[in-house]
């Protein structure tokens, strides 16, 4: 089947003091229609750049110095603003991580979800209040018809994040692109929001980016993951296999770094040392310096993405299978 | 949103009363009503006679309360400087005063919201970074200066504008007004457009700073995520966002023009109430200064109230402090 | 010695200064104002405040570089045979005067408020943040204006006259006091709470002494930047002051002064008595301005 969203060599840089800054090196991956694809990674990996140059959303100075985006076989990264802006929301959706921030305060979610509906699909306002009332049905919200009156604060912080998902279903885009939906909510929120992406993913079809920091949400939801490090993909493949077996360095030490409860240890595993700044990325792999399995070649030319069972490691060394 | 109201009003009978309080001081303890009023050749007992007669002897409180009730039914006293009664000065000249407050903050808001929504949105362009070093001069300039330099050149240089007083008025009832005539118009421009100068830079300002601030927010962000249109998210989203605290300063704000009329009425001979305050202090006219005292304090009184109430309407988070708490 | 220069050199407000080629302008404008108003007996021409120099006969003369100017009046002469030039010197010099005092008034009666009204709480509190706001409705000019008022009332014309300056820079210091205090009690009600404030507390230094040597120091800055847009309005009061004619006194003018009865003689075609001090004036505050703006945001620590 071909990919619905296929990402070519990416680049994002933004010019500094100091000379051009790459947040993201030459990513590439491809999402399935309606696959769940989980990208993660520390703060400042470059995982919502990368979700932000899909969409268009770059900040500028930041801006896309290289690579493709293909949407259903053809390129948007190179479309003007007004051809762009068509595409979010009707082709790809996001949400952003805090949901009190992501509403106007001043507007009621009703008159939010019926202009979103408006700007991209053809019908009466009636008819867009009712599909309003409906998506807020499908997202969990009791009262529905009522709280379309209602205004952001009057929510509570899951059921915001409800509305914001509602929101970005409004138009049925085929991708959503989630960036740390899930960070800024309790625990007990976190699930719920969780299975309600997972079970509208599949109902609509619609495939997901799911942006992450937090290993335990990709493991519940994916399909497959992504992991990113220093602004590349250091390893892309079936979320089972990647952890139960990880094949890059870094991977094995996050997947190490997991508390488990059928362990007994004295300390938990830490990598050494931390992800390097954007201006002091090292020669090579990137991972390299803090790596316990380096060689010289790893200090000398940047491995590309090698197979290594049914994923793809950047490692020299990903033929070697590695034990947990 | 009941209680509101009435806890508002209820603070600004506190607040008249306290600047009604200052004005009393005033007007009763600084100086001898009597030595001014009076001659020196005045015999002793014709002052204490005098003094009983007006009630000068009376306690405090009894003074006070007599100030209010005069106060209330609008009865300020005698001039010291003419004689006339305050009253009548002060009515005479209100409308003139008004007249320009109300045409500057005019000018102040029809020019500073766009100029200042332009410079927000496109903080690039040369006309942005213009505007912003004009609004310095704006604010850096003192009043006065300003309306001299305006005189210099529409009035002398160019003859186009004359350079003092109303020009012809029209009276309707006990209001004079100039808004009706080309030469009244004529008149009120600079005037106006001087006063209401500093007003306007600061609007323009904040308007750009609070639209910069908003199209930095998350939900802006979400909004262009969603596709919505330019023309949504700009004047749909980010202008109301940015006009909500914009309200609350600026008519904060428009109500000290009435106060800052002093200067401007100085400089173009304008005859309302800023003019003869000036010269109640150069006079020392105590009355006159203590009733323009309390009538600005109640006109500040009233437009912080109607801006209150305004913030209230539009911001729909204000208005649930009120109401025992509904989310879920 | 040589460690503190280049501290100095080293440091971001250095850094951020020389960067602005607009600033260092300013400061050197600022600077040689100073200079020109403060050694305005050596560096002026003439002693305008000497009523007993002055000729009725050099009235009205024009700038030196119009026919019928004289080379000893560079700018010209006023109605009552006062030097232009040496008029702007002084008048400036009265100007910086009552702007810097009055603002340290201000600032010490302002902080002084702030602490006390943050440390004392409770009834002190509320009652002196009440004034504040009812001050802050009224335009700084209007209570000047009623303070002068008052003062002349009370103490007569005359004896008013003699301590006129003084009265302005008491007056003009009330009317701005207003803004210390309210930073100063912020800061002292969120350090009130830091641990370092509860350790003192804990070994028993009195109130005031923590207030002073620990609250204090961090308030500074915010306390500059205020001082700094305070001196630019200050400036600007006295000479609308002087310019209304409840200022200084007419013997010894200051800028505002001088426009003033340079309006009279705009018509009949004098424009020399406005026009110079009018541009001196409008240089000085925006200069004062421009510094005030840089500190701003030099001190903003959101922008670093």
């Amino acid at each position: 089947m071909d990919p619905l969203l296929q990402v070519r060599h990416l680049r994002v840089e933004f010019p500094s003091r100091r000379g051009a800054l790459t947040a993201v090196d030459d990513v590439s991956f491809g999402i399935a229609p309606g696959e769940i694809l989980g990208m993660v990674g520390e703060s400042g990996a470059g995982k919502s750049m990368t979700g932000a140059a899909i969409i268009g959303l770059l900040e500028p100075p930041g801006r896309i110095s290289g690579g493709e985006i293909l949407l259903e076989g053809r390129r948007i990264d190179d479309l003007p603003q007004g051809e762009l802006r068509k595409i979010r929301g009707r082709k790809i959706g996001a949400i952003f991580q805090d949901p009190l921030t992501s509403l106007n305060p001043l507007y009621r979610i009703g008159d939010q979800l019926t202009e979103t509906i408006l700007t991209h699909l053809e019908m009466s306002p009636v008819a867009a209040r009712a599909r309003a009332v409906r998506l807020l049905e499908e997202v969990g919200i009791p009262a529905a018809s009522e709280r379309l009156d209602h205004y952001p604060h009057q929510f509570s912080g899951g059921m915001r994040q409800r509305v914001v998902i509602a929101l970005a279903l409004a138009a049925e885009p085929r991708l959503i692109i989630a960036d740390e939906p899930t960070t800024a909510l309790d625990v007990s929120i976190q699930a719920q929001i969780i299975g309600l992406l997972k079970r509208l993913g599949h109902q609509h079809g619609t495939a997901v980016l799911l942006i992450t920091h937090d290993m335990g949400v990709i493991a519940e939801t994916s399909d497959r993951v992504a992991v990113m490090y220093a602004g590349r993909i250091v390893e892309i493949g079936p979320v089972a296999d990647i952890i139960k077996r990880p094949r890059h360095p870094y991977t094995v030490g996050l997947m190490g770094a997991i508390p488990d409860m059928s362990r007994k240890v004295e300390r938990l595993v830490q990598i050494e040392g931390a992800m390097p700044r954007l201006d002091a990325i090292p020669s090579g792999c990137a991972f390299h310096p803090r790596c316990p399995r380096a060689i010289a070649r790893c200090r000398a030319e940047r491995p590309e993405l090698l197979a290594a069972g049914s994923s793809h490691a950047a490692c020299w060394l990903a033929g070697e299978v590695v034990h947990v | 949103m009941i209680a509101f109201i009435i806890r508002r009003l209820i603070q600004s009978v506190f607040v008249m009363l306290a600047v009604g309080f200052i004005a009393f001081a005033m007007f009763n303890y600084v100086g001898d009503p009597i030595a001014i009023m009076v001659g020196q050749d005045t015999p002793v007992e014709q002052r204490v006679q005098l003094r009983q007669a007006l009630g000068l002897d009376d306690p405090a409180p009894v003074r006070f309360l007599r100030f209010v009730g005069n106060a209330v039914e609008g009865k300020f006293g005698l001039s010291y400087r003419t004689t006339e009664p305050v009253a009548n000065m002060i009515a005479a000249r209100l409308p003139a005063t008004l007249e320009l407050s109300l045409v500057a903050a005019l000018m102040a808001l029809l020019l500073g919201i766009p100029m200042g929504v332009f410079a927000g949105l496109y903080p690039q362009h040369w006309l942005s970074r213009i505007m912003l070093t004009v609004s310095l001069v704006g604010v850096s300039l003192p009043t006065f200066l300003i309306g001299i330099l305006l005189i210099l050149v529409f009035s002398v240089l160019l003859g186009w504008l004359p350079s003092f007083g109303r020009g012809d008025v029209v009276r309707l009832g006990w209001w004079t007004t100039g808004l009706l005539t080309v030469s009244g118009w004529k008149a009120i421009l600079m005037p106006a457009f001087t006063l209401g100068l500093f007003q306007m830079t600061l609007i323009m300002r904040l308007v750009r700073s609070e639209m910069l601030e908003v199209l930095r927010t998350d939900y802006i962000k979400f909004a262009r995520a969603r596709g919505l249109t330019n023309r949504a998210v700009y004047f749909g989203h980010a202008l109301k966002n940015t006009l909500v605290p914009v309200i609350t300063i600026t008519g904060v704000q428009l109500g000290s023009i009435i106060a800052f009329a002093i200067i401007t009425e100085t400089v173009f001979s304008w005859p309302g109430m800023g003019l003869l305050f000036v010269q109640s202090v150069l006079f020392a006219d105590v009355p006159v200064m203590s009733a323009y005292l309390v009538l600005i304090g109640f006109f500040f009184v009233v437009i912080n109230l109607l801006v209150d109430l305004l913030y209230f309407v539009v911001d729909p988070r204000l208005r649930a402090q009120d109401t025992t708490g509904r989310g879920i | 010695m040589n460690g503190w220069v280049h501290r100095i050199r080293d440091s971001d407000l250095y850094w951020s200064f020389t960067r602005s080629k607009l600033v260092v302008v300013s400061a050197a404008i600022t600077l040689l104002f100073f200079i020109g108003a403060f050694g305005a007996p050596l560096v002026a021409p003439h002693n305008p405040f000497d009523l007993a120099s002055l000729e009725l006969t050099d009235a009205l003369k024009p700038p030196v570089w119009i026919d019928g100017g004289d080379a000893a009046f560079l700018l010209g002469t006023d109605d009552q045979g006062r030097d232009v030039l040496s008029t702007i010197l002084y008048g400036s010099r009265i100007s910086l005067v009552v702007g810097f005092l009055s603002v340290l008034f201000a600032l010490v009666l302002g902080v002084g408020l702030g602490l006390v009204a943050g440390y004392a709480g409770g009834m002190v509190d509320a009652l002196i943040m009440r004034l504040a706001d009812v001050q802050l409705s009224f335009p700084a000019i209007l209570i000047a204006l009623l303070i002068d008022g008052i003062t002349r009332s009370v103490i007569g014309q005359d004896r008013h006259s003699d301590i006129a300056v003084f009265v302005l820079i008491v007056s003009i210091g009330l009317s701005y006091w207003v803004h210390y205090a309210r930073t100063v009690r912020g800061s002292v009600l969120v350090e009130r709470t830091k641990e370092y404030v509860l350790a003192a507390r804990v070994i028993g230094l009195p109130g005031p002494l923590i207030a002073l040597r620990h609250v204090l120091p961090n308030v500074m800055g915010p306390v500059l930047v205020i001082a700094t847009i305070n001196l630019a309005l200050a400036v600007i009061t006295e000479a609308t002051l002087s310019f209304l004619g409840v200022g200084v006194p007419p013997t010894e003018p200051s800028l505002g002064t001088l426009i003033r009865i340079g309006n009279n003689f705009l018509f009949s075609g004098e424009w020399w008595i406005t026009l110079f001090p009018s541009a001196a004036l409008a240089v000085l505050v925006l200069s004062v301005n421009l510094l005030g703006d840089w500190l701003r945001d030099a001190l903003n620590p959101k922008l670093r």
